[in-house]
């Protein structure tokens, strides 16, 4: 069963307070490949490991499907510095 | 595709254990440093490299050579890609944990506190800042 990107989304907006989100597929002939950017004050004062964790946790049944997965979890305040920094 | 091999048997179990432990930096990468078969993979070497991790301290499993390996690593470590990066027999997280690692310097600290590689001089603490704001 394909991936479907709505499922994704309202899975991510089901669970936190989601500020930015993209899911970008790049999938290539090699198979199902994703990355997302996830922006949300739940990430707060949580490490980096938390958050991937939390979100692999979300999507576990999704990234099992998957060929390639990556993400960048931000909150409000370091998502707001990186696109002030011109880096995004 | 066989799902109910999700538990992993105490022996593999320990295997395990002692391999993310047998040196100080540990990677399951799919390839190897010299050939990486994933562009996650080559781009979790690179970084290793340019931080000076040396290959005494470093051993690297190729997770294509063995589907055991490849399915039980992320049984083991609760983690579902490759690479997976171990320090200190600590998992420390995939492709992307490493990478912001690298650029905020966390990961230079990490390794330095772990003893794998040497501290840098305070003398060139400029230098050092410009190269890891270049992306």
């Amino acid at each position: 069963m394909p991936i479907s990107l709505p499922d994704l989304e309202s899975a991510i907006r089901a669970a936190i307070p989601v500020t930015h989100l993209e899911i970008i597929d790049q999938s290539s002939g090699c198979g199902e490949n994703y990355a997302i950017v996830v922006v949300s004050e739940a990430f707060a004062g949580k490490t980096t490991l938390a958050r991937h964790r939390f979100i692999n946790e979300l999507l576990k049944n999704e990234i099992a499907q998957m060929h390639a997965f990556s993400q960048k979890t931000l909150t409000p305040k370091q998502w707001e510095d990186q696109l002030a920094k011109g880096s995004a | 595709f066989n799902v109910a091999r999700r538990f992993l048997s105490q022996e593999t179990r320990s295997k395990i254990q002692s391999a993310v432990s047998s040196t100080p930096v540990v990677l399951f990468m799919k390839g190897n440093p010299e050939q990486p078969q994933c562009g996650f993979s080559r781009a979790a070497v690179k970084v290793l490299e340019l931080q000076g991790v040396p290959p005494e301290k470093f051993t690297s499993f190729d997770v294509l050579s063995d589907p055991e390996l490849r399915s039980a690593i992320k049984e083991f470590s609760d983690w579902p890609t490759i690479p997976q990066l171990y320090v200190d027999g600590e998992f420390v997280g995939g492709c992307d944990i490493l990478l912001s690692m690298h650029q905020s310097g966390e990961l230079e600290q990490l390794l330095e506190k772990k003893g794998v590689i040497p501290p840098l001089e305070e003398a060139v603490p400029e230098e050092h800042k410009r190269a890891s704001e270049s992306s």
